[in-house]
């Protein structure tokens, strides 16, 4: 039963509450980082860390924090976090590093982070955070990596620089601001659809 | 004349929203109507301007003699939470008017990437003090710009009939591509 509830934590991040597709926090990230399918998935593994540990260790404080100082202290072990990721990424994937930018220290305003500390690990037991963390985080990384793919795809005629078509009947315009967006709007309007039609 | 480049840079041509994606939340989360965009803006640039001078001076006075730069992201959100607060309840003793138009608006621009990005900016940028704070300013301007832009197109938009699956979120995003593909136009004028 237990194993059972936990596999359902674990899912309503990826599909039923998916941070993007349902929810839609964190967007910046998602818009900006996802120009590639390598790019999204490393984003969307380094938040899922961040989500994971941060949710983890906020389970563990919960009863220790004062109620009415637990944002900034929240927000204090989340940036601890990313940090480290920083460093561990610097040392580690330079190239991916430098591609992603201004955006690894941005994970700590990323309204995922904060929004489940908040409202789902402020609440329940350590297991069950890491299940939620790491079912939200799965559920961003699929959404990144499935629109850095579609966008390298549309735009170069690659997946994970894998040539499928030639470069020349690519799109430039989807590895570039503008696409983000569009591409982003169909295929959340794509999982409306398949949404209303499942129900 | 490097002042007017980083004006029109972060105006125009590298517009915080539409070309580096920051602040995507409250871009999408308040431009539902004029006024809110405009009280909005206004909240960001104050809080950005101020931000990132306390920020720029804690960097340079504090963190790097002390070589503690990797305290960066730690020290920065913390400075600008306690920056919000404390221009939340200043502005609440000083001008009752202008926090009734803010006020509602504060608490939301802790978690507004855009303040933290302009922070960590300028330093990456290599920015002196004043050069900063112009940069700030004029961050804030294009997010305004592209905040207000966009909510007047949304107030049109809530009159046009549209599919299912495109109501709301996605057909906001769309205008918001269309409009990311205007402001590419400004590509080139400044590096």
């Amino acid at each position: 039963m237990a194993a059972n509830s936990n596999l359902k934590t674990l899912l309503n991040g990826i599909i039923k509450e998916n941070p993007i597709f349902v929810i839609m926090l964190g967007m910046c990230p998602t818009l900006g980082t996802t120009s590639s399918a390598i790019n999204g998935l490393g984003m969307g593994l380094a938040t899922t860390f961040v989500l994971l540990s941060s949710n983890v260790v906020i389970s563990m404080l919960k009863n220790i924090i004062p109620d009415n100082v637990r944002i900034p202290s929240f927000v204090v072990v989340i940036a601890a976090f990313v940090t480290l990721v920083e460093m561990v990424m610097q040392a580690y994937v330079p190239a991916l590093y430098e591609s992603l930018g201004l955006f690894i220290p941005l994970i700590v305003v990323n309204c995922i982070v904060l929004g489940r500390a908040e409202a789902f690990a402020a609440k329940n037991t350590v297991v069950k955070s890491f299940f939620d963390g790491l079912g939200m985080g799965l559920g961003f990384t699929l959404a990144l990596t499935l629109l850095g793919t579609t966008r390298e795809l549309l735009g170069t005629g690659k997946v994970f620089s894998m040539t499928i078509f030639p470069e020349n009947y690519g799109m430039l315009l989807f590895v570039l601001a503008p696409g983000a967006f569009i591409a982003l709007a169909y295929l959340i309007a794509i999982f409306n659809k398949l949404k209303t039609t499942k129900n | 004349m490097t002042y007017i480049l980083i004006f029109i840079g972060a105006v125009f041509v590298n517009n915080i929203v539409l070309s580096q994606f920051l602040g995507i939340c409250p871009f999408l989360g308040v431009s539902k109507k004029i006024d809110t965009a405009l009280g909005m803006s206004g909240a960001v640039a104050f809080v950005m301007t101020i931000a990132t001078i306390v920020t720029f001076l804690v960097q340079v006075y504090v963190l790097e003699p002390l070589q503690i730069g990797y305290l960066q992201t730690i020290s920065f959100i913390l400075i600008i939470a306690a920056l919000v607060q404390l221009v939340e309840i200043i502005l609440k003793k000083i001008s009752p008017a202008l926090y009734q138009a803010l006020g509602v608006f504060l608490p939301l621009i802790t978690t507004n990437c855009t303040i933290l990005g302009v922070a960590i900016m300028v330093i990456q940028k290599d920015f002196n003090l004043l050069q900063s704070v112009v940069f700030a300013i004029s961050t804030a301007l294009g997010f305004g710009l592209a905040l207000i832009l966009f909510a007047g197109i949304r107030e049109q938009l809530n009159l046009v009939s549209l599919p299912r699956g495109m109501k709301g979120t996605p057909v906001a995003l769309l205008v918001a591509g269309l409009l990311a593909m205007a402001f590419m136009g400004f590509a080139g004028i400044v590096k």
